[in-house]
């Protein structure tokens, strides 16, 4: 609270950028979570922005209306407000900049965050996901895969998981040689299992071979890998980093593994960038974003100048390989990067969405984000800087992963059971430090802690809210959902992500949006079932009643098979279903308030008239970008006559 | 010369096609007077393909000598045919004179120019006649059935022998008060003789829009009384009309150099004028071809891909479309004046402006009928000349002449609301799909000739059929219905912020499995809403969110059923 330099701000402008005749007027407060805007108008509507959200505050200079301040969230809300008194417009940046930079981990949210939950409940929440259950859910044979303790209390491995799985076959020593030889000891361990043909995805850090050294006990362990794949003679090493970079490397005794040392090993560069460019390319794509009345040229040419998209290809395609390696070669793949923590996880986990069904599904994804990110060390406090720290590491890692995933989503609409609210919802949460499910870089860390006795976790808040969270489109039948997906990564598959990076300002809410429609059918048609069986029963009762041998007419109706819908979604009507998830809002300690989080608006007719660019107001019917300049010469003048001809 | 007077060859065998989605086949190629036909032989009563001569927009032929090939001449060509619906297939064919003969009659006969001889002139389906209704409404019958427009419009046949206006139809909507003179002097004052007419008149507000030509103005500043006194009626007392002039600021003004011009401020003193830059013809048929040569290639980078299509301009094409028609609808519905719409000619740009803004302004021209409605009053009746606009598309290398394809643009721009609007439309993405491709090469004669009058001349009405009117057949509609329509009578504001349009993947990525998917999905969400429509009952297709008692009433009945037991 002390940074809290000044609580309670009147008369404040939110200003919306792109119609400002929409802007509104109302008081602004500070607490020591939440800044917290609520309008003068009757609704009272309120706006809540989480400190940990906030990637940075801009002061403009101050005009004769007073002065403007921009608050810039790390899910790319821009929030434009207008103070009219220069102090308090001060007052409010100062505090802002301090509160939204923790310096340390009990300043973070997740630790005053209390959402209710009896102790019983929340330790059962960290529950939800269980990694060993994963595993044994992968079918990995027992002969050729088993658990090694050697990283009981995180011994041979800081930022590996206590439990890894490696190759039966390879010694206790073949695998501490192996993690000596491997950049920060992360040494080879199985990431996926494809039950299909028995190949398996590996994963480790660079190995230290520099020039020309070479460990027998990482070669034995690569061998090892290969052999547990035992219809195979071949596995593929693929460093997801451009050769030119992994050449760099063997100068500081790093590097890549030589084919001549290893049996049968084939090495496959993918060209993913490191963080630094991504980070840079990140911040040209939202720069786009936030350009004021931007022709289409400047729009495509921005995309195209950021390069983000090729980055997004570059990331999918590594998947792409791995999937195919795994799935159509039956070859066993070891992915790795420099500290194979950021690439790797992507490649990997890509490959594993691309290969595995479950990991398509609301459930599966939690999973796989748990074990491929959480469990096996990706930095999230560095990269996502929940922390005031180097802005060095940080890096928009996660992003690209959700991102190749929504761009898959957009090639098989009906794969996957979720939509695209979930990914932006976990996106938000990634940075938002409510839950503490990726707080800390590693589990290590985690544990020293103590989050699970601390915080809460946020898979079960999902899961609870799945409803919101599903794509109608998905049936676990449809051949878009089995198999092994086999996306096109052609360059014009790929689309800016409008719903992610389209946020700039709060107000561009989505347009009609088909999913909500389609979800709405589905619950109607879900509810008038339960009816029909309601009215069913009741039939059968009077039936009774009457007579006892009643003709069976009813039974035809409810013999139409009904699509599985979650059964916890039992509304009583869709009309309930807006309700209910609008009421939530009101709670915004639990949820946080987010303008994708918010209930599907197709119940509210008004909401057409107000999600357009185009309100700028009749006073602005000059304005329009096309050719904004031409309006303000009348040819009619003579001067203007001569000038122009 | 006969039509059949061009085929050389008109049958060879033994011919290999390839095509996008479909194994090679080997069979039989047909030359026929209108049509490619292609046929494996093994089911005699269909054709693996037919394609219509005139959607043919390129054709290269490669010719090889093999060795070794089992035929006497040992050799065969290779022909790919690139079609103006920009399907691309390939015919390998077994002799090198069969090959070039199959080639230059195909070049022959896809580019005829005499309506006549056209194939709408000789389709004759079984399941339709001649002699009914030929389009879906008159000018006459619009202004009957607009109740609006009684008390200050009137409907006037000056124009009833395309006299005063060759590319007008024969009835036009014009301000009550203004005769039949005034109106000759307005057109001797328009380019091309297209003085302001009523394109629509907003239900809100009785506010119009109306559209014409740019005045002959010249360098000297010509002006036209009647001109004048014909716009001041438009607003009828009110203070304020506005101009959008599809040009900008300069090159309204260098019009003047070329008897063209603009209004001006001293004349049309109630007129507030907008310039809005538009590009026309050949450099928006050049963007289609840049465009369409950057989706052909699949090995273009990320960076190269992006490039292109920036390069292309089209979806810059689309951008100021959809902001200038947003514009009208801001002038029209928000601040409650009239517009006159006009560029130069008025024929291309002026009527995709004022129908986008009637789309988004009026609920009416969201249903499947609506908007076909519209499209034959704002395209067809008023004249933008089809047939040249339309004679190739993207893979021609013919030298460009009048090519310009903005009735595409127009379906583009319409797919850009319906992809913000999903709900608002009754018509789906099918719909666009088979209109862009009708418009280029069709069974019908709804796209032939330029205008009204040369429709009259060749005798289009009546001796050939009207794709609007089979489209509306109840079993042919059902297919280009938009599943998840819900009317609405707010104006739909589609956002022009460049981020909010996409490339349109179902035309231009329509023969690759990008698009298959989708029409997976597609099928997908027709499933769940037929099931909806099973378990709702047949009354209830649209209003999902209403009461549940339609649902309600077989159980009424059982119930009595049961009483009387």
């Amino acid at each position: 609270m002390e940074h809290i330099r000044t609580p309670k701000v009147e008369n404040v402008h939110m200003i919306d950028r792109l119609t400002p005749r929409k802007s509104t007027v109302g008081t602004l407060y500070l607490s020591s979570t939440h800044t917290i805007f609520v309008e003068n108008s009757e609704a009272r509507k309120e706006t809540w922005v989480l400190h940990s959200l906030v990637y940075n505050v801009e002061r403009l200079p101050t005009n004769p209306s007073g002065s403007p301040l921009l608050i810039r969230c790390k899910n790319f809300h821009v929030y434009r407000l207008l103070i009219p008194q220069e102090k308090d417009c001060l007052d409010v940046l100062a505090s802002l900049t301090r509160l939204s930079r923790p310096e340390c981990y009990g300043e973070l949210f997740c630790f005053s965050f209390n959402p209710n939950l009896d102790k019983e409940l929340r330790e059962k929440a960290w529950g939800f996901i269980d990694l060993k259950a994963e595993f044994s859910r992968m079918g990995i044979p027992s002969n050729l895969w088993h658990v090694t303790a050697a990283n009981h209390e995180y011994r041979l491995c800081e930022t590996y998981p206590s439990e890894l799985f490696v190759p039966k076959s390879a010694f206790p020593a073949v695998i501490v040689g192996s993690a000596k030889f491997r950049s920060r000891g992360r040494l080879p361990v199985l990431s996926y299992f494809h039950r299909d043909t028995s190949a398996s995805i590996c994963r480790s850090s660079q190995p230290l071979s520099g020039f020309s050294a070479r460990s027998t006990d990482d070669e034995q362990m690569l061998h090892a890998i290969m052999k547990s794949n035992p219809v195979s003679e071949l596995m593929y090493v693929v460093d997801t980093r451009p050769k030119l970079n992994a050449m760099a490397n063997r100068a500081t005794g790093k590097g890549y593994e030589n084919e001549d040392h290893y049996t049968n090993i084939k090495l496959q560069f993918v060209g993913i960038e490191n963080i630094h460019v991504m980070r840079s390319s990140q911040q040209k794509l939202v720069d786009v974003g936030e350009l004021p009345a931007p022709s289409m040229s400047d729009f495509l040419w921005g995309l195209e100048n950021s390069g983000w998209l090729k980055h997004i290809k570059a990331v999918l395609d590594a998947g792409v390989f791995i999937a195919k390696a795994v799935a159509e070669d039956g070859v066993s793949v070891l992915v790795h990067c420099s500290d194979g923590w950021d690439r790797t996880a992507q490649a990997c986990s890509l490959a594993s969405v691309l290969l595995d069904p479950y990991y398509r599904t609301i459930k599966g994804l939690m999973v796989l984000i748990e074990k491929d990110w959480v469990s096996f060390g990706h930095k999230f406090s560095h990269r996502y800087a929940h922390l005031d720290g180097d802005p060095k590491e940080v890096s928009p890692v996660m992003d690209q992963f959700l991102e190749c995933v929504w761009q898959l989503m957009q090639q098989f609409p009906c794969a996957f059971e979720f939509n695209e609210r979930f990914l932006i919802q976990l996106h938000t949460h990634i940075y938002s430090c409510q839950y503490g499910n990726f707080i800390g870089n590693c589990q290590k860390e985690r544990r020293d802690l103590r989050l699970q006795e601390r915080t809460h976790s946020l898979w079960p808040h999902l899961w609870e809210n799945r409803a919101e969270y599903t794509n109608p489109l998905y049936r676990t039948d449809h051949s878009q959902t089995q198999g092994v997906l086999k996306p096109l990564t052609t360059a014009y598959c790929f689309k800016f992500w409008k719903g992610m990076y389209g946020h700039a300002d709060k107000s561009v809410a989505s347009h009609q949006s088909p999913a909500d429609c389609l979800n709405a059918v589905r619950e109607e048609s879900q509810q008038l079932e339960e009816e029909l069986i309601a009215h069913q029963e009741r039939l059968a009762q009077l039936k009774e009643k009457k007579t006892s041998g009643g003709r069976k007419k009813t039974n035809k109706l409810s013999e139409r098979v009904r699509r599985p819908i979650p059964i916890e979604s039992k509304l009583s009507s869709p009309l309930d279903y807006f309700t209910a998830t609008r009421s939530e809002k009101h709670s915004p300690s639990f949820t946080l308030p987010l303008e994708l989080a918010a209930p599907p608006k197709n119940g509210d007719p008004d909401d057409l008239s107000t999600c357009s660019d185009f309100e700028s107001g009749v006073a602005d019917l000059s304005s329009h970008s096309s050719s904004a300049g031409d309006d303000t010469k009348d040819p009619d003048s003579d001067e203007a006559v001569k000038s122009n001809t | 010369m006969e039509l059949s007077e061009h085929i050389k060859t008109a049958n060879v065998e033994d011919v290999t096609l390839r095509r996008p989605f479909h194994p090679a086949l080997r069979g039989t190629l047909c030359v026929t007077s209108h049509h490619l036909l292609f046929s494996d032989g093994k089911d005699e009563a269909s054709w693996q393909l037919l394609i219509l001569l005139k959607n043919i927009d390129a054709i290269e032929k490669s010719v090889e000598i093999l060795f070794g090939y089992p035929r006497a001449v040992g050799s065969s060509g290779t022909i790919t045919i690139k079609c103006k619906d920009l399907l691309v297939l390939q015919l390998e064919i077994p002799g090198m004179e069969e090959c070039l003969n199959i080639a230059s009659s195909i070049e022959a006969l896809s580019s005829l120019e005499s309506v006549t001889e056209m194939y709408p002139f000789f389709y004759r389906p079984s399941h339709l006649t001649l002699s009914g209704p030929w389009g879906l409404s008159s000018m006459e019958q619009y202004y009957k059935q607009t109740e609006r427009l009684w008390d200050r419009w009137r409907i006037s046949t000056v124009n009833s022998d395309y006299s005063v206006c060759l590319s007008y139809p024969s009835a036009v909507i014009v301000p009550r008060e203004v005769d039949d003179d005034m109106l000759i002097r307005s057109a001797r004052f328009r380019q091309g003789g297209r003085f302001p007419v009523l394109s629509y008149c907003h239900h809100r507000n009785g506010m119009v829009i109306m559209r014409s030509s740019q005045p002959l103005t010249g360098a000297n500043k010509k002006s036209c009384k009647e001109d004048e006194l014909l716009l001041r009626a438009v607003i009828d007392g009110s203070k304020l009309g506005y101009i959008i002039d599809l040009r900008s600021a300069q090159q309204a003004q260098q019009a003047r150099m070329t008897g063209g011009g603009f209004e001006s401020k001293s004349c049309y003193s109630d007129w507030k004028r907008f310039h809005r830059h538009h590009e026309r013809g050949k450099v928006v048929q050049e963007s289609l071809i840049k465009l369409v040569e950057a989706c052909s290639d699949p090995s273009h980078s990320v960076d190269r891909w992006l490039s292109k299509l920036e390069n292309s301009k089209w979806l810059s094409h689309v951008h100021s479309a959809l902001c200038t028609a947003g514009l009208v609808v801001e002038c029209v519905e928000r601040d409650g004046h009239s517009v006159l719409v006009h560029g130069s000619e008025g024929t291309d740009n002026t009527l995709l402006v004022s129908s986008l803004a009637q789309l988004i302004l009026d609920p009416a021209s969201r249903t499947v009928t609506g908007f076909l409605c519209l499209l034959e009053r704002e395209w067809i009746q008023a004249g933008h000349p089809f047939q040249q606009r339309c004679a190739h598309s993207a893979y021609s290398h013919a030298r460009l002449k009048q090519e310009c394809p903005s009735f595409l643009l127009l379906l583009d721009c319409v797919w850009q609301v319906w992809r913000q609007f999903p709900l608002a439309l009754e018509f789906s993405e099918a719909l666009l799909l088979r209109l862009a491709q009708e418009v280029y090469a069709s069974n019908y004669g709804t796209f032939l000739c330029n205008s009204e009058q040369e429709r009259c001349a060749a005798g289009v009405k009546e001796n050939t059929h009207c794709l609007f009117q089979s489209l509306l057949r109840p079993d042919i509609e059902e297919q280009y219905l938009n599943p998840l329509y819900e009317p609405t009578d707010l104006v739909i504001w589609p956002s022009v912020h460049p981020q909010s349009l996409q490339l349109w993947t179902g035309l231009f990525l329509r023969w690759t499995e990008y698009a298959q998917n989708m029409e997976e999905a597609r099928e997908e969400v027709w499933s769940i809403v037929k099931e909806h429509r099973e378990q709702a009952g047949p009354d209830r297709t649209n209003n999902m969110l209403s009461t549940h008692c339609d649902t309600l009433t077989p159980f009424e009945n059982l119930m009595d059923e049961l009483t009387i037991l």
